[in-house]
């Protein structure tokens, strides 16, 4: 009983554009794509966009509600939230890219090795994967912050490394899977050599499900570095970094609520609309795994 | 079951080992060590010198590394986590009560966490694209994008300064209802999405629609055939979410002025007290330890299907 | 032919697949099944036969839904029963047992739990009483052991032992009515006829009606006292089971007869398939479902094949068929015409 014979039979168009077209269609992508890119027009015309100049002191301005002046009002020194929040998105940017990279570039490597390589390295590396995952990420964070002493980087750094065991596991579990597929075993039998067959054979294979994890791997150590600068672990003020912003106007919370609120929301959206787009992109990457 | 329960004792000896080294490693790669770090500044360089050779001396740290984590295993051992250089006093002494209030704000936001959880993952599963669904997959989405900090603020914003509802400072159990409201309510996100997929599935089962053909009302159905199997997997959620709740307390902690390990653990960083640190992590790593173990050996005590396969 | 404990007419369930689009699984089925009588139905994967057993016991789970038709047992209307008589109704006076009997025990309760707990459900016993049933009622089905087995989990039971277990718990309560969906298809084929013979020998004791849904006609041949042939959600042809065996109207029957092996061969000829499948049910077809596949309709080239559905014509005793083909006198009236 076929049910898809009727669909009208198109020229394929080439795979990325169907990928993309797909995940326009999907409303979650969209939504969160659009905050994506907002995000980064923002980082990108920063000093077009601020009114005025982030780091910019003036006492008399002082905790000013929203005004037409300063239409998030100010913080406890006077500067200009609305420009230190589009500031913001360039530390937010950067912090996604960041840790991203690290994990991503290093957590694949071991997992390919794992995945691949003989018993002992597999071994090996499974076992260093297994500590790091018996820590809770966060301790894992700051063990390396408490190593390496808190700073925007060092923040970063930590929280790329706390991430690299669920990439290692993700790419190995795959790899894996496809190792036992036909079109590896043909690619062996036509005399590929080892690596050939790693990077070139297995994974673009691994690539959809990395990407998935990607988008969702991405706002929740963006979520993480905030929370350290926060605590004071991470960005140092007066950078106008949002988990850092939050640091010396929560003492006004009580006086001035849209100091916190500021901040707070926009790393609330900006961590939303990157879990909406991994959402969308899950669903168009891997349709089983629908809800 | 017993044969279980040692195996996984097994698996966890190089996972100890590899904690304690780590730990460990954290004192061995500081670039300025502790002891330089408290009096610089403080003596004249030859009496600084004196002082620092004698305490160095005294926590060991002239000897070769192996020697050195010998030593450290050997202390932990005897329950001995040495002193913290910034509090003067025995480690153990300021981590106690401490570890006490952490344990209590967590389990009390896992509490908030699983009956919110479970209550909405399950609603919304059994009635599955409803307005109820919809809403409490919405909001799932919106608690796992909130930064608990932000959450923390937020709570205190509206219960504590829009509404008066809470004093500014509470005290006794009033003190922990925002801080387990903030970490429960944020780890009550995850939970409900996995509680609603699970339950799904777990509707969906043969079995479900076998005890509706025997006069199952819906309402058995739900409770007594499909929770059971729809909790195992949620258990084995519960146990990573420990971490997280872990996690979230060290952050949540300090805007609460909590006084846990978390709290602790933020100050001893910024102080550079690494005995402190040291020790607050291997604790909230043997912690962590523990209670995945216990969500295992519970998880094959409930599935009777696990130790086939084990 | 006596009173009708069972009977339905006109049942029509579709699944809806999108906005305009639904798969019409059951099209307008009237069956009706006496007291103490086995009845087979048969027909091949996708004709529509578990969806017409689920639709009697109104089992069928959204996007699925019964749009038409009555389903009357024992005189009293199953459409329009209340979610609690129809949750006291099933398994008391019906019960229905599956094709994976072990996906259909659930995995982390006792065997014993779910034996008694349609006793617990339906009859006012105390726990321990019902705990002692189960072993009996588990004995009853020839489970080795019940004491022991009582305390077992599902999967540590062969799939045999599992559809006795699951007769023992539709059978728990003596219900009138027992439907069995592909109760041996997922079974090894020695363990098939151990069932069978259950099945029939238990239904038979306790005076309970059984319908035997499968696509195996010798399961049927075996067991039943009247087969209907389903296809394409419609019954194609319907009557005692030598009738249909011996003397089958149907191009459908008679192909699925000679594809069965025990029957195809007892009467003398190779196994054959019959080409093709059946058509989508989601796209409206004006007439018989079958004859794109129909071997009849290309040698006889009858125009009303494919523009309307055959009425049903009575072709012996009990013994009814929907074909334009076989019912004898319009069989040569239409090949005049065309």
């Amino acid at each position: 009983m076929s049910l898809v014979l009727d669909e009208p039979i198109m020229a394929t168009p080439p795979r990325w554009r169907m990928f993309l077209l797909r995940l326009l269609r999907n409303r979650s992508a969209l939504v969160g794509g659009t905050i994506l890119l907002l995000l980064v027009l923002s980082a990108l015309f920063a000093p077009l966009l601020a009114p005025y100049d982030p780091f910019k002191v003036n006492p008399i301005q002082r905790l000013r509600p929203p005004s037409w002046d300063h239409f998030m009002g100010t913080d406890e020194v006077g500067r200009d939230l609305f420009s230190r929040l589009i500031f913001g998105t360039r530390y937010f940017l950067l912090i996604c890219v960041v840790t991203a990279s690290i994990s991503a570039s290093i957590g694949t490597l071991l997992g390919l090795l794992a995945g691949a390589g003989s018993r002992f390295v597999e071994n090996l590396i499974m076992r260093v994967i297994d500590v790091m995952l018996a820590f809770p990420y966060i301790l894992m964070v700051l063990v390396v912050v408490a190593i390496l002493g808190p700073s925007l980087w060092t923040g970063m750094v930590s929280i790329g490394i706390a991430g690299i065991p669920g990439y290692a596991r993700l790419v190995r579990s795959a790899v894996l899977t496809v190792r036992r597929e036909d079109y590896v075993l043909s690619a062996r039998a036509l005399g590929a050599s080892e690596s050939e067959i790693l990077f070139g054979t297995i994974l673009p294979n691994v690539v959809s499900p990395l990407i998935v994890y990607l988008a969702f791997s991405m706002p929740l150590a963006a979520l993480v570095t905030s929370s350290l600068s926060f605590i004071g672990l991470g960005t140092q003020p007066p950078a106008p970094e949002w988990g850092a912003m939050l640091v010396n106007s929560r003492t006004y919370l009580f006086s001035a609520w849209w100091a916190v609120a500021g901040p707070g929301m926009a790393l609330f959206i900006s961590i939303f609309g990157l879990n909406i787009l991994g959402n969308g992109l899950r669903d168009v990457l891997d349709p089983r795994s629908g809800r | 079951m017993t044969q279980y329960v040692a195996k996984r004792l097994l698996l966890l000896i190089p996972v100890v080992i590899g904690i304690l080294l780590i730990t460990f490693l954290m004192k061995a790669l500081i670039p300025t060590d502790a002891v330089t770090a408290m009096y610089s500044g403080q003596l004249s360089e030859k009496d600084a010198a004196e002082a620092i050779a004698t305490l160095r001396a005294k926590y060991h740290l002239d000897l070769p590394w192996y020697q050195q984590f010998f030593i450290y295993v050997r202390d932990l051992l005897q329950g001995d986590f040495g002193d913290s250089i910034r509090l003067r006093k025995p480690v153990m002494e300021e981590l106690g009560y401490r570890y006490v209030n952490t344990i209590i704000l967590t389990l009390a936001s896992l509490g908030i966490a699983l009956v919110v959880g479970l209550t909405a993952g399950i609603l919304a599963a059994v009635k599955r694209n409803s307005w109820l669904d919809v809403t409490a997959t919405t909001v799932g989405l919106f608690g796992i994008s909130m930064p608990a900090f932000f959450f923390g603020l937020l709570l205190i914003l509206v219960f504590a300064v829009w509404l008066r509802w809470l004093p500014v400072v509470p005290k006794g159990n009033l003190a922990l209802l925002l801080p387990a409201l903030a970490l429960g309510l944020i780890e009550a996100a995850p939970i409900s999405q996995v509680a609603r997929t699970s339950m799904i599935d777990v509707l969906s089962r043969d079995y479900i629609q076998a005890a509706r053909a025997r006069g199952a009302s819906e309402l058995e159905l739900v409770v007594r055939h499909a929770l059971p199997n729809a909790l195992i997997v949620v258990l084995t959620l519960v146990g990573l979410q420990i971490g997280n709740l872990l996690g979230g307390a060290f952050i949540i902690e300090s805007i609460f002025s909590w006084h846990g390990i978390g709290e602790l653990a933020v100050n001893a960083i910024q102080w550079r007290d690494f005995a402190l640190t040291q020790a607050i992590i291997l604790i909230s790593a043997a912690t962590y330890l523990v209670v995945n173990l216990v969500a295992d050996i519970l998880y094959a005590w409930l599935d009777p299907r696990v130790e086939l396969s084990t | 032919m006596s009173k009708a404990l069972l009977a339905i007419q006109g049942v029509k369930t579709e699944f809806r697949l999108g906005r305009a689009r639904a798969l019409q699984a059951v099209q307008g089925v009237d069956l009706s099944i006496s007291a103490g009588e086995i009845v087979g139905l048969v027909g091949e994967s996708g004709s529509g036969k578990s969806v017409l057993a689920l639709s009697m016991l109104r089992l069928v789970q959204p996007p699925g839904q019964i749009t038409d038709g009555h389903i009357l047992f024992d005189g009293e209307d199953v459409m329009q029963m209340s979610a609690r008589a129809l949750s006291a109704w099933r398994g008391r006076d019906v019960g229905m047992i599956f094709q994976q009997p072990q996906s259909c025990l659930n995995p982390v309760k006792r065997i014993g739990w779910q034996v008694a707990e349609p006793l617990l459900r339906h009859e006012k016993i105390g726990r321990k009483a019902a705990w002692a049933a189960a072993i009996d009622l588990l004995r009853a089905v020839g489970i080795p052991a019940p004491e022991e087995k009582v305390l077992a989990y599902p999967h540590e039971l062969s799939g045999g032992q599992a559809q006795r277990v699951m007769i023992a718990i539709a059978l728990a309560l003596k219900p009138r009515l027992l439907i069995a969906d592909e109760p041996t298809t997922a079974l090894d084929v020695t363990i098939q006829a151990q069932i069978l013979e259950l099945l029939s020998e238990r239904c038979r004791t306790l005076g309970t009606s059984l319908l035997l849904v499968t696509h195996d006609l010798g399961v049927v041949a075996r067991i039943a006292d009247r087969v209907a042939v389903m296809y394409a959600g419609r019954i194609v042809e319907e009557g005692p089971v030598e009738a249909m065996l011996t003397a089958p109207s149907h191009p459908y029957t008679k192909g699925l007869i000679a594809a069965a092996p025990q029957l195809g061969q007892a009467q003398g000829g190779r196994l054959k398939d019959i080409p093709g499948a059946i058509p989508d049910l989601s796209r409206p077809y004006a007439g018989c479902a079958f004859a794109p596949r129909c071997e009849l309709r290309q040698s006889l080239s009858l125009k009303a094949c494919d523009n309307a559905q055959p009425a049903p014509t009575t072709v012996g005793s009990a013994h009814t068929v929907r074909c334009f083909g076989a019912a004898g006198s319009i069989q040569s009236e239409m090949r005049v015409t065309s």
